[in-house]
């Protein structure tokens, strides 16, 4: 276990280590079933991974949960709490939970959630749970990483169906109105389908799913809502259509990453470079140049 | 042209603004709570209002036509630890020593529920207090005291049922008729998943348990104060004394609006209901936040509630000074902090008082120190002279203004709490545990930049300490207490102890009054963890979400 | 060839309530002094056995674990996590700790594994000057 949670730092980290590590795991890599998990903070998105974890104990599958928070954009600390609501499965071995702050890189968390969940595959964990709290960008991202990705919403929070952050509804695939026993909790269900039927017709229509997380109330249905989702996604054939998308896309990431970070040492070493830069004002132009000279004839 | 004279209140700001004598040390002005706070208070701040009196709704200036001129506070002394023979031994001497009241403290696994044989109770028997495992603890905690002569407050919340079932059980055992047995239980649940967090099951299940016994003592037990609605935890949490208030007689409202659901009638109960407060440092704030907490509760318990028994208007509550105040540095220091506190407890018209020892900031109270302690309020009491006059602060500008204040910013929160669902619902949206955080957060934050000093910690200091004594746990105490819960379980009839349990699951499941069948349990000698375990079955237990 | 310049190392704390009681007013203080200094710190919250907060830290690969306590059962239960760090074989991971602990028993602690304690009234930078201290290489640069 501990030999996971090193790789996964080194990960976090970017270390050029982890390169040789996954050489070595080439042949067992199995892509995990990603599950990802986005709502406002105090929805209930941790109690109710936690349930999901249960049931899948249940099932004997081996789990892990890669928690995320953003960071505290200033000084790169960050605190991590989602482990609080999964007590129950401390010292599970086929449960591996990962708090993982956002450290402010740029692309945010994708990149080192992609190689987590690869590392996390390897080591027989799947499915692999993606949660994060729903402010900033973070929810894209985890729907960019996630086969599935489950909304979270509740009737209590102030974030009924009119404070539905745009681009949400996007990028549902199920919604979970969780807190069932609370007022307004139809009202929310119902808003939300009302929304929903507004939306262009797609071959997959989100359904919404009632939890009481607290008394493990939902959770089968959520299960097999993800289930039934998973399995349209392979029918249809966009499974593999969107794990040959992803795979460019984090590819195309991963060079804009490095393409970067020249830049930045370009700019940083060459003097004369930067001067020219402040002087003339003129970015495309000084761009053209770092990339002739410092990224694409480079090695 | 005639000349005017100055308004002498204008003259007086010019003077105090021109001068350069004022201090630029830059430590705050505000109150420990950050409650701005004026150089000058005069007569325009004086509220316009009917002339309050003691005794009068809405009670500002104290529930008792008599103050202290009639009777003075109790002073009760919270203690317990180690075992039940030796803290015995401990109420027996402060019985001597002039206490009037005994007030329990429990050790963590008791106040977990659980028993001194459970794992997770390995360290911690008779540390925070006394270890009660059973029955047959409490008989010995109370051997020789006789119950209907004493009152006794119990501190202790999720099991609170039982273990009040368990002092009932005694009284039944000495020959006491339950009618005849005063005292208090905690029982305030709602302020565990606030700030102390000693919860065990969800809310919901928990605030039936309080339901039960405050139901089942209003016939049954009716001198019994059957909930003390504390907001000490709260603060000792990091909250300001606004929140404190605010939080506090919200979690009140709270339970009187579970018990009108469960259609008992606001005069039947709210007369039972006691309030908990802690006095903090800053000691006007403390003494306004005890005024306003009165006519607070007043107001709200006849205009909405409808209560018509005066005494369901009356707030009266118990105080005990800072612990969070007290100081591992030069410790004695903290034998004068808690003499000013305890002095504001007094001058807010507080019903009772515990003193803070010196050494609690290290672990339980010696002999000495516990003694020390009493002292000081019998000093206060009967040295000092402030008990002669009612609510002598009364028509004060400042603490009039202030009073007022504390009330605004409470019902600003009431509303807050309304608007989040109530006070359920804003637990576990986390929205107490954030501003509690936020709070001592501040308060840390304003201290490290030296912008507040406490004498001994980040000013005044020194470099050597002196030792000073402190109370150890004899280690053998812990496997003692384990042989005695195991002998219990040895000794007592089986059967009887088994069905009264599963009795007890069956009507957990349905919708009775509990307290008969813990009750019944606790005569079979089932041991506290026992009967917690059987109720867990059935409420399942609780996590919280983590608020930093 | 892929490893970015930029990229930050911060040291991962693993911080929590070992024992019984509830008071988490200090450990939440310092969990945010903390992660303003730069660092990243996984809070598991209350009632933690050892075993619990030595397989969180070993999950999250954490470098530090803080323990916090109030109910006096210190002697017992922060001696247990080094000795479940022993057991599994991560004793590379430093513990401190923090609460209501007599000066006599902070002796006896440090010399059973605990590296550092704090007491009420520690100034925070003392903690964070620590922990720099002891890790020099960490923290966002």
């Amino acid at each position: 276990m501990r030999a996971l949670a090193r790789a996964i730092t080194l990960v976090e980290r970017r270390d050029p280590a982890v390169r040789e590590l996954q050489q070595a795991l080439r042949d067992r890599v199995r892509p995990a079933y990603v599950v990802g998990f986005t709502g406002a903070p105090g929805t209930g998105k941790s109690t109710i991974v936690d349930g999901l974890i249960s049931l899948l104990r249940k099932q004997e599958r081996s789990v892990a949960v890669i928690a995320t928070d953003p960071n505290s954009p200033f000084t790169g600390g960050a605190i991590l709490g989602d482990r609080i609501r999964m007590q129950r499965h401390a010292l599970d071995p086929k449960v591996f939970i990962r708090s993982m702050g956002a450290r402010g890189h740029l692309g945010g968390l994708s990149l080192a959630a992609r190689e987590a969940i690869r590392l996390l595959g390897a080591f027989g964990f799947d499915p692999v749970i993606l949660e994060t709290v729903g402010v900033g960008q973070s929810e894209l991202e985890v729907a960019a990483v996630a086969d599935t990705t489950v909304v979270v919403l509740t009737p209590n929070l102030g974030d009924g169906v009119q404070m539905i952050k745009a681009g949400i509804l996007e990028i549902a695939d199920i919604f979970v109105v969780n807190k069932s026993d609370l007022e307004g909790h139809k009202r929310v269900a119902l808003e939300l389908r009302g929304m929903l039927n507004l939306s262009p017709k797609a071959a997959w229509r989100p359904p919404i799913i009632a939890t009481a997380a607290v008394r493990q109330e939902g959770i089968e249905e959520l299960w097999a809502a993800i289930e039934a989702h998973r399995k349209h996604l392979e029918t249809t054939g966009r499974a593999s259509a969107q794990a040959e998308k992803r795979l460019k896309d984090e590819t195309a990431e991963v060079v804009a990453e490095v393409a970067r970070e020249r830049a930045r040492d370009a700019l940083g070493e060459d003097s004369k470079l930067s001067q020219r830069l402040l002087q003339d004002g003129t970015p495309y132009e000084v761009a053209d140049e770092i990339l002739r000279n410092h990224i694409m004839n480079s090695e | 042209m005639k000349i005017r004279a100055k308004d002498p209140k204008q003259v007086w700001k010019e003077e105090f603004e021109s001068s350069q004598t004022r201090r630029k040390d830059g430590l705050e002005t505000s109150t420990i709570s950050g409650v701005p706070v004026k150089p000058l208070y005069t007569s325009d701040d004086l509220p316009s209002r009917a002339e309050e009196l003691p005794g009068q709704y809405p009670y500002t200036r104290g529930i008792h036509p008599t103050g202290y001129r009639g009777r003075l506070w109790t002073m009760r002394q919270f203690s317990g630890f180690a075992t039940a023979e030796e803290t015995n031994r401990r109420y027996k001497y402060l019985l001597g020593n002039g206490q009037t009241g005994l007030s329990v403290a429990f050790d963590m696994p008791t106040l977990m529920g659980q028993d001194s044989d459970a794992p997770t109770s390995r360290g911690e028997i008779g540390h925070c207090g006394v270890a009660i495992d059973s029955l047959a603890d409490m008989e010995t905690l109370f051997d020789g005291i006789p119950l209907g002569e004493i009152t006794t407050s119990m501190t202790i919340n999720s099991p609170a049922a039982i273990l009040l079932c368990m002092y009932l059980a005694v009284a039944e055992k000495q020959g006491v008729p339950f009618v005849k047995l005063g005292g208090t239980l905690q029982n305030d649940i709602l302020k565990e998943f606030i700030a102390q967090k000693e919860f065990i099951f969800p809310p919901e299940p928990s605030m039936r348990l309080v339901v039960d016994s405050i139901e089942y003592c209003a016939k049954a037990v009716p001198k019994w104060n059957t909930i003390s609605i504390s907001g000490y935890h709260i603060r000792e949490a990091g909250s300001t004394a606004a929140q404190e208030l605010a939080f506090t007689l919200a979690d009140g409202m709270a339970y009187v609006d579970a018990c009108i659901e469960r259609g008992m009638r606001i005069d039947d109960f709210a007369s039972r209901l006691s309030f908990f407060f802690d006095a903090h440092i800053d000691f006007f704030e403390e003494i306004a936040k005890f005024r306003a907490a009165r006519r607070i509760w007043a107001r709200w318990m006849r205009e909405k509630y409808g209560a018509q028994d005066e005494r369901s208007w009356k707030l009266r509550f118990h105080t005990q000074t800072a612990g969070v105040s007290l100081t591992a540095q030069q410790p004695e220091l903290n034998i004068a902090r808690t003499a000013l506190e305890a002095m504001s407890a007094v001058l807010g018209g507080t019903q009772s008082l515990h003193t803070n020892a010196m050494d609690e900031v290290f672990a339980l109270p010696t002999d000495r120190a516990a003694r020390l302690a009493l002292r000081t309020q019998q000093l206060i009491a009967f040295e000092t002279g402030v008990g002669s006059t009612i609510d002598p602060l009364g028509g004060s500008y400042f603490v009039e203004a202030l009073t007022d204040e504390m009330e605004r910013q409470a019902e600003a929160y009431f509303k807050r709490i309304e608007d989040l669902g109530g006070v359920i619902p804003a637990i576990e949206a986390s929205f107490f545990q954030k501003e509690i955080a936020d709070a001592a957060f501040r308060y840390q934050s304003e201290l490290e930049q030296k912008r507040r000093l406490i004498v001994g910690v980040n000013e005044f200091t020194v470099d050597e300490e002196e030792p000073i004594e402190i109370l150890r746990i004899d280690p053998k105490l812990e496997r003692e207490q384990v042989e005695r819960v195991r002998a219990v379980r040895a000794k007592r009839d089986q059967a009887r102890c088994s069905n009264s349990l599963s009795k007890l699951r069956t009507a957990a499941s349905g919708r009775d009054n509990l307290m008969p069948y813990i009750l019944d349990a606790v005569r079979a000698y089932a041991t506290e963890g026992e009967i917690m375990n059987a109720l867990i079955e059935v409420f399942g237990v609780y996590t919280e979400r983590a608020v930093i | 060839m892929m490893a970015t310049k930029g990229a930050v190392k911060p040291i991962r704390i693993v911080m929590g309530k070992v024992g019984l009681d509830g008071h988490d007013r200090g450990v939440k203080v310092v969990a945010r002094a903390l992660r303003d200094a730069g660092y990243e710190v996984i809070y598991t919250g209350l009632r933690q056995t050892p075993e619990m907060i030595v397989d969180a830290a070993l999950q999250e690969d954490a470098q530090v674990i803080g323990l916090s306590l109030h109910s006096g059962a210190h002697m017992t239960l922060f001696p247990a996590v080094v000795e479940e760090l022993k057991r599994r074989k991560a004793t590379d991971i430093v513990v401190f700790g923090g609460g209501i602990i007599p000066e006599d028993d902070i002796e006896a602690l440090k010399k059973q594994g605990v590296e550092e304690l704090f007491t009420p009234g520690t100034p925070l930078q003392d903690i964070v000057a620590w922990l720099k201290k002891r890790f020099p290489e960490g923290g966002s640069t």
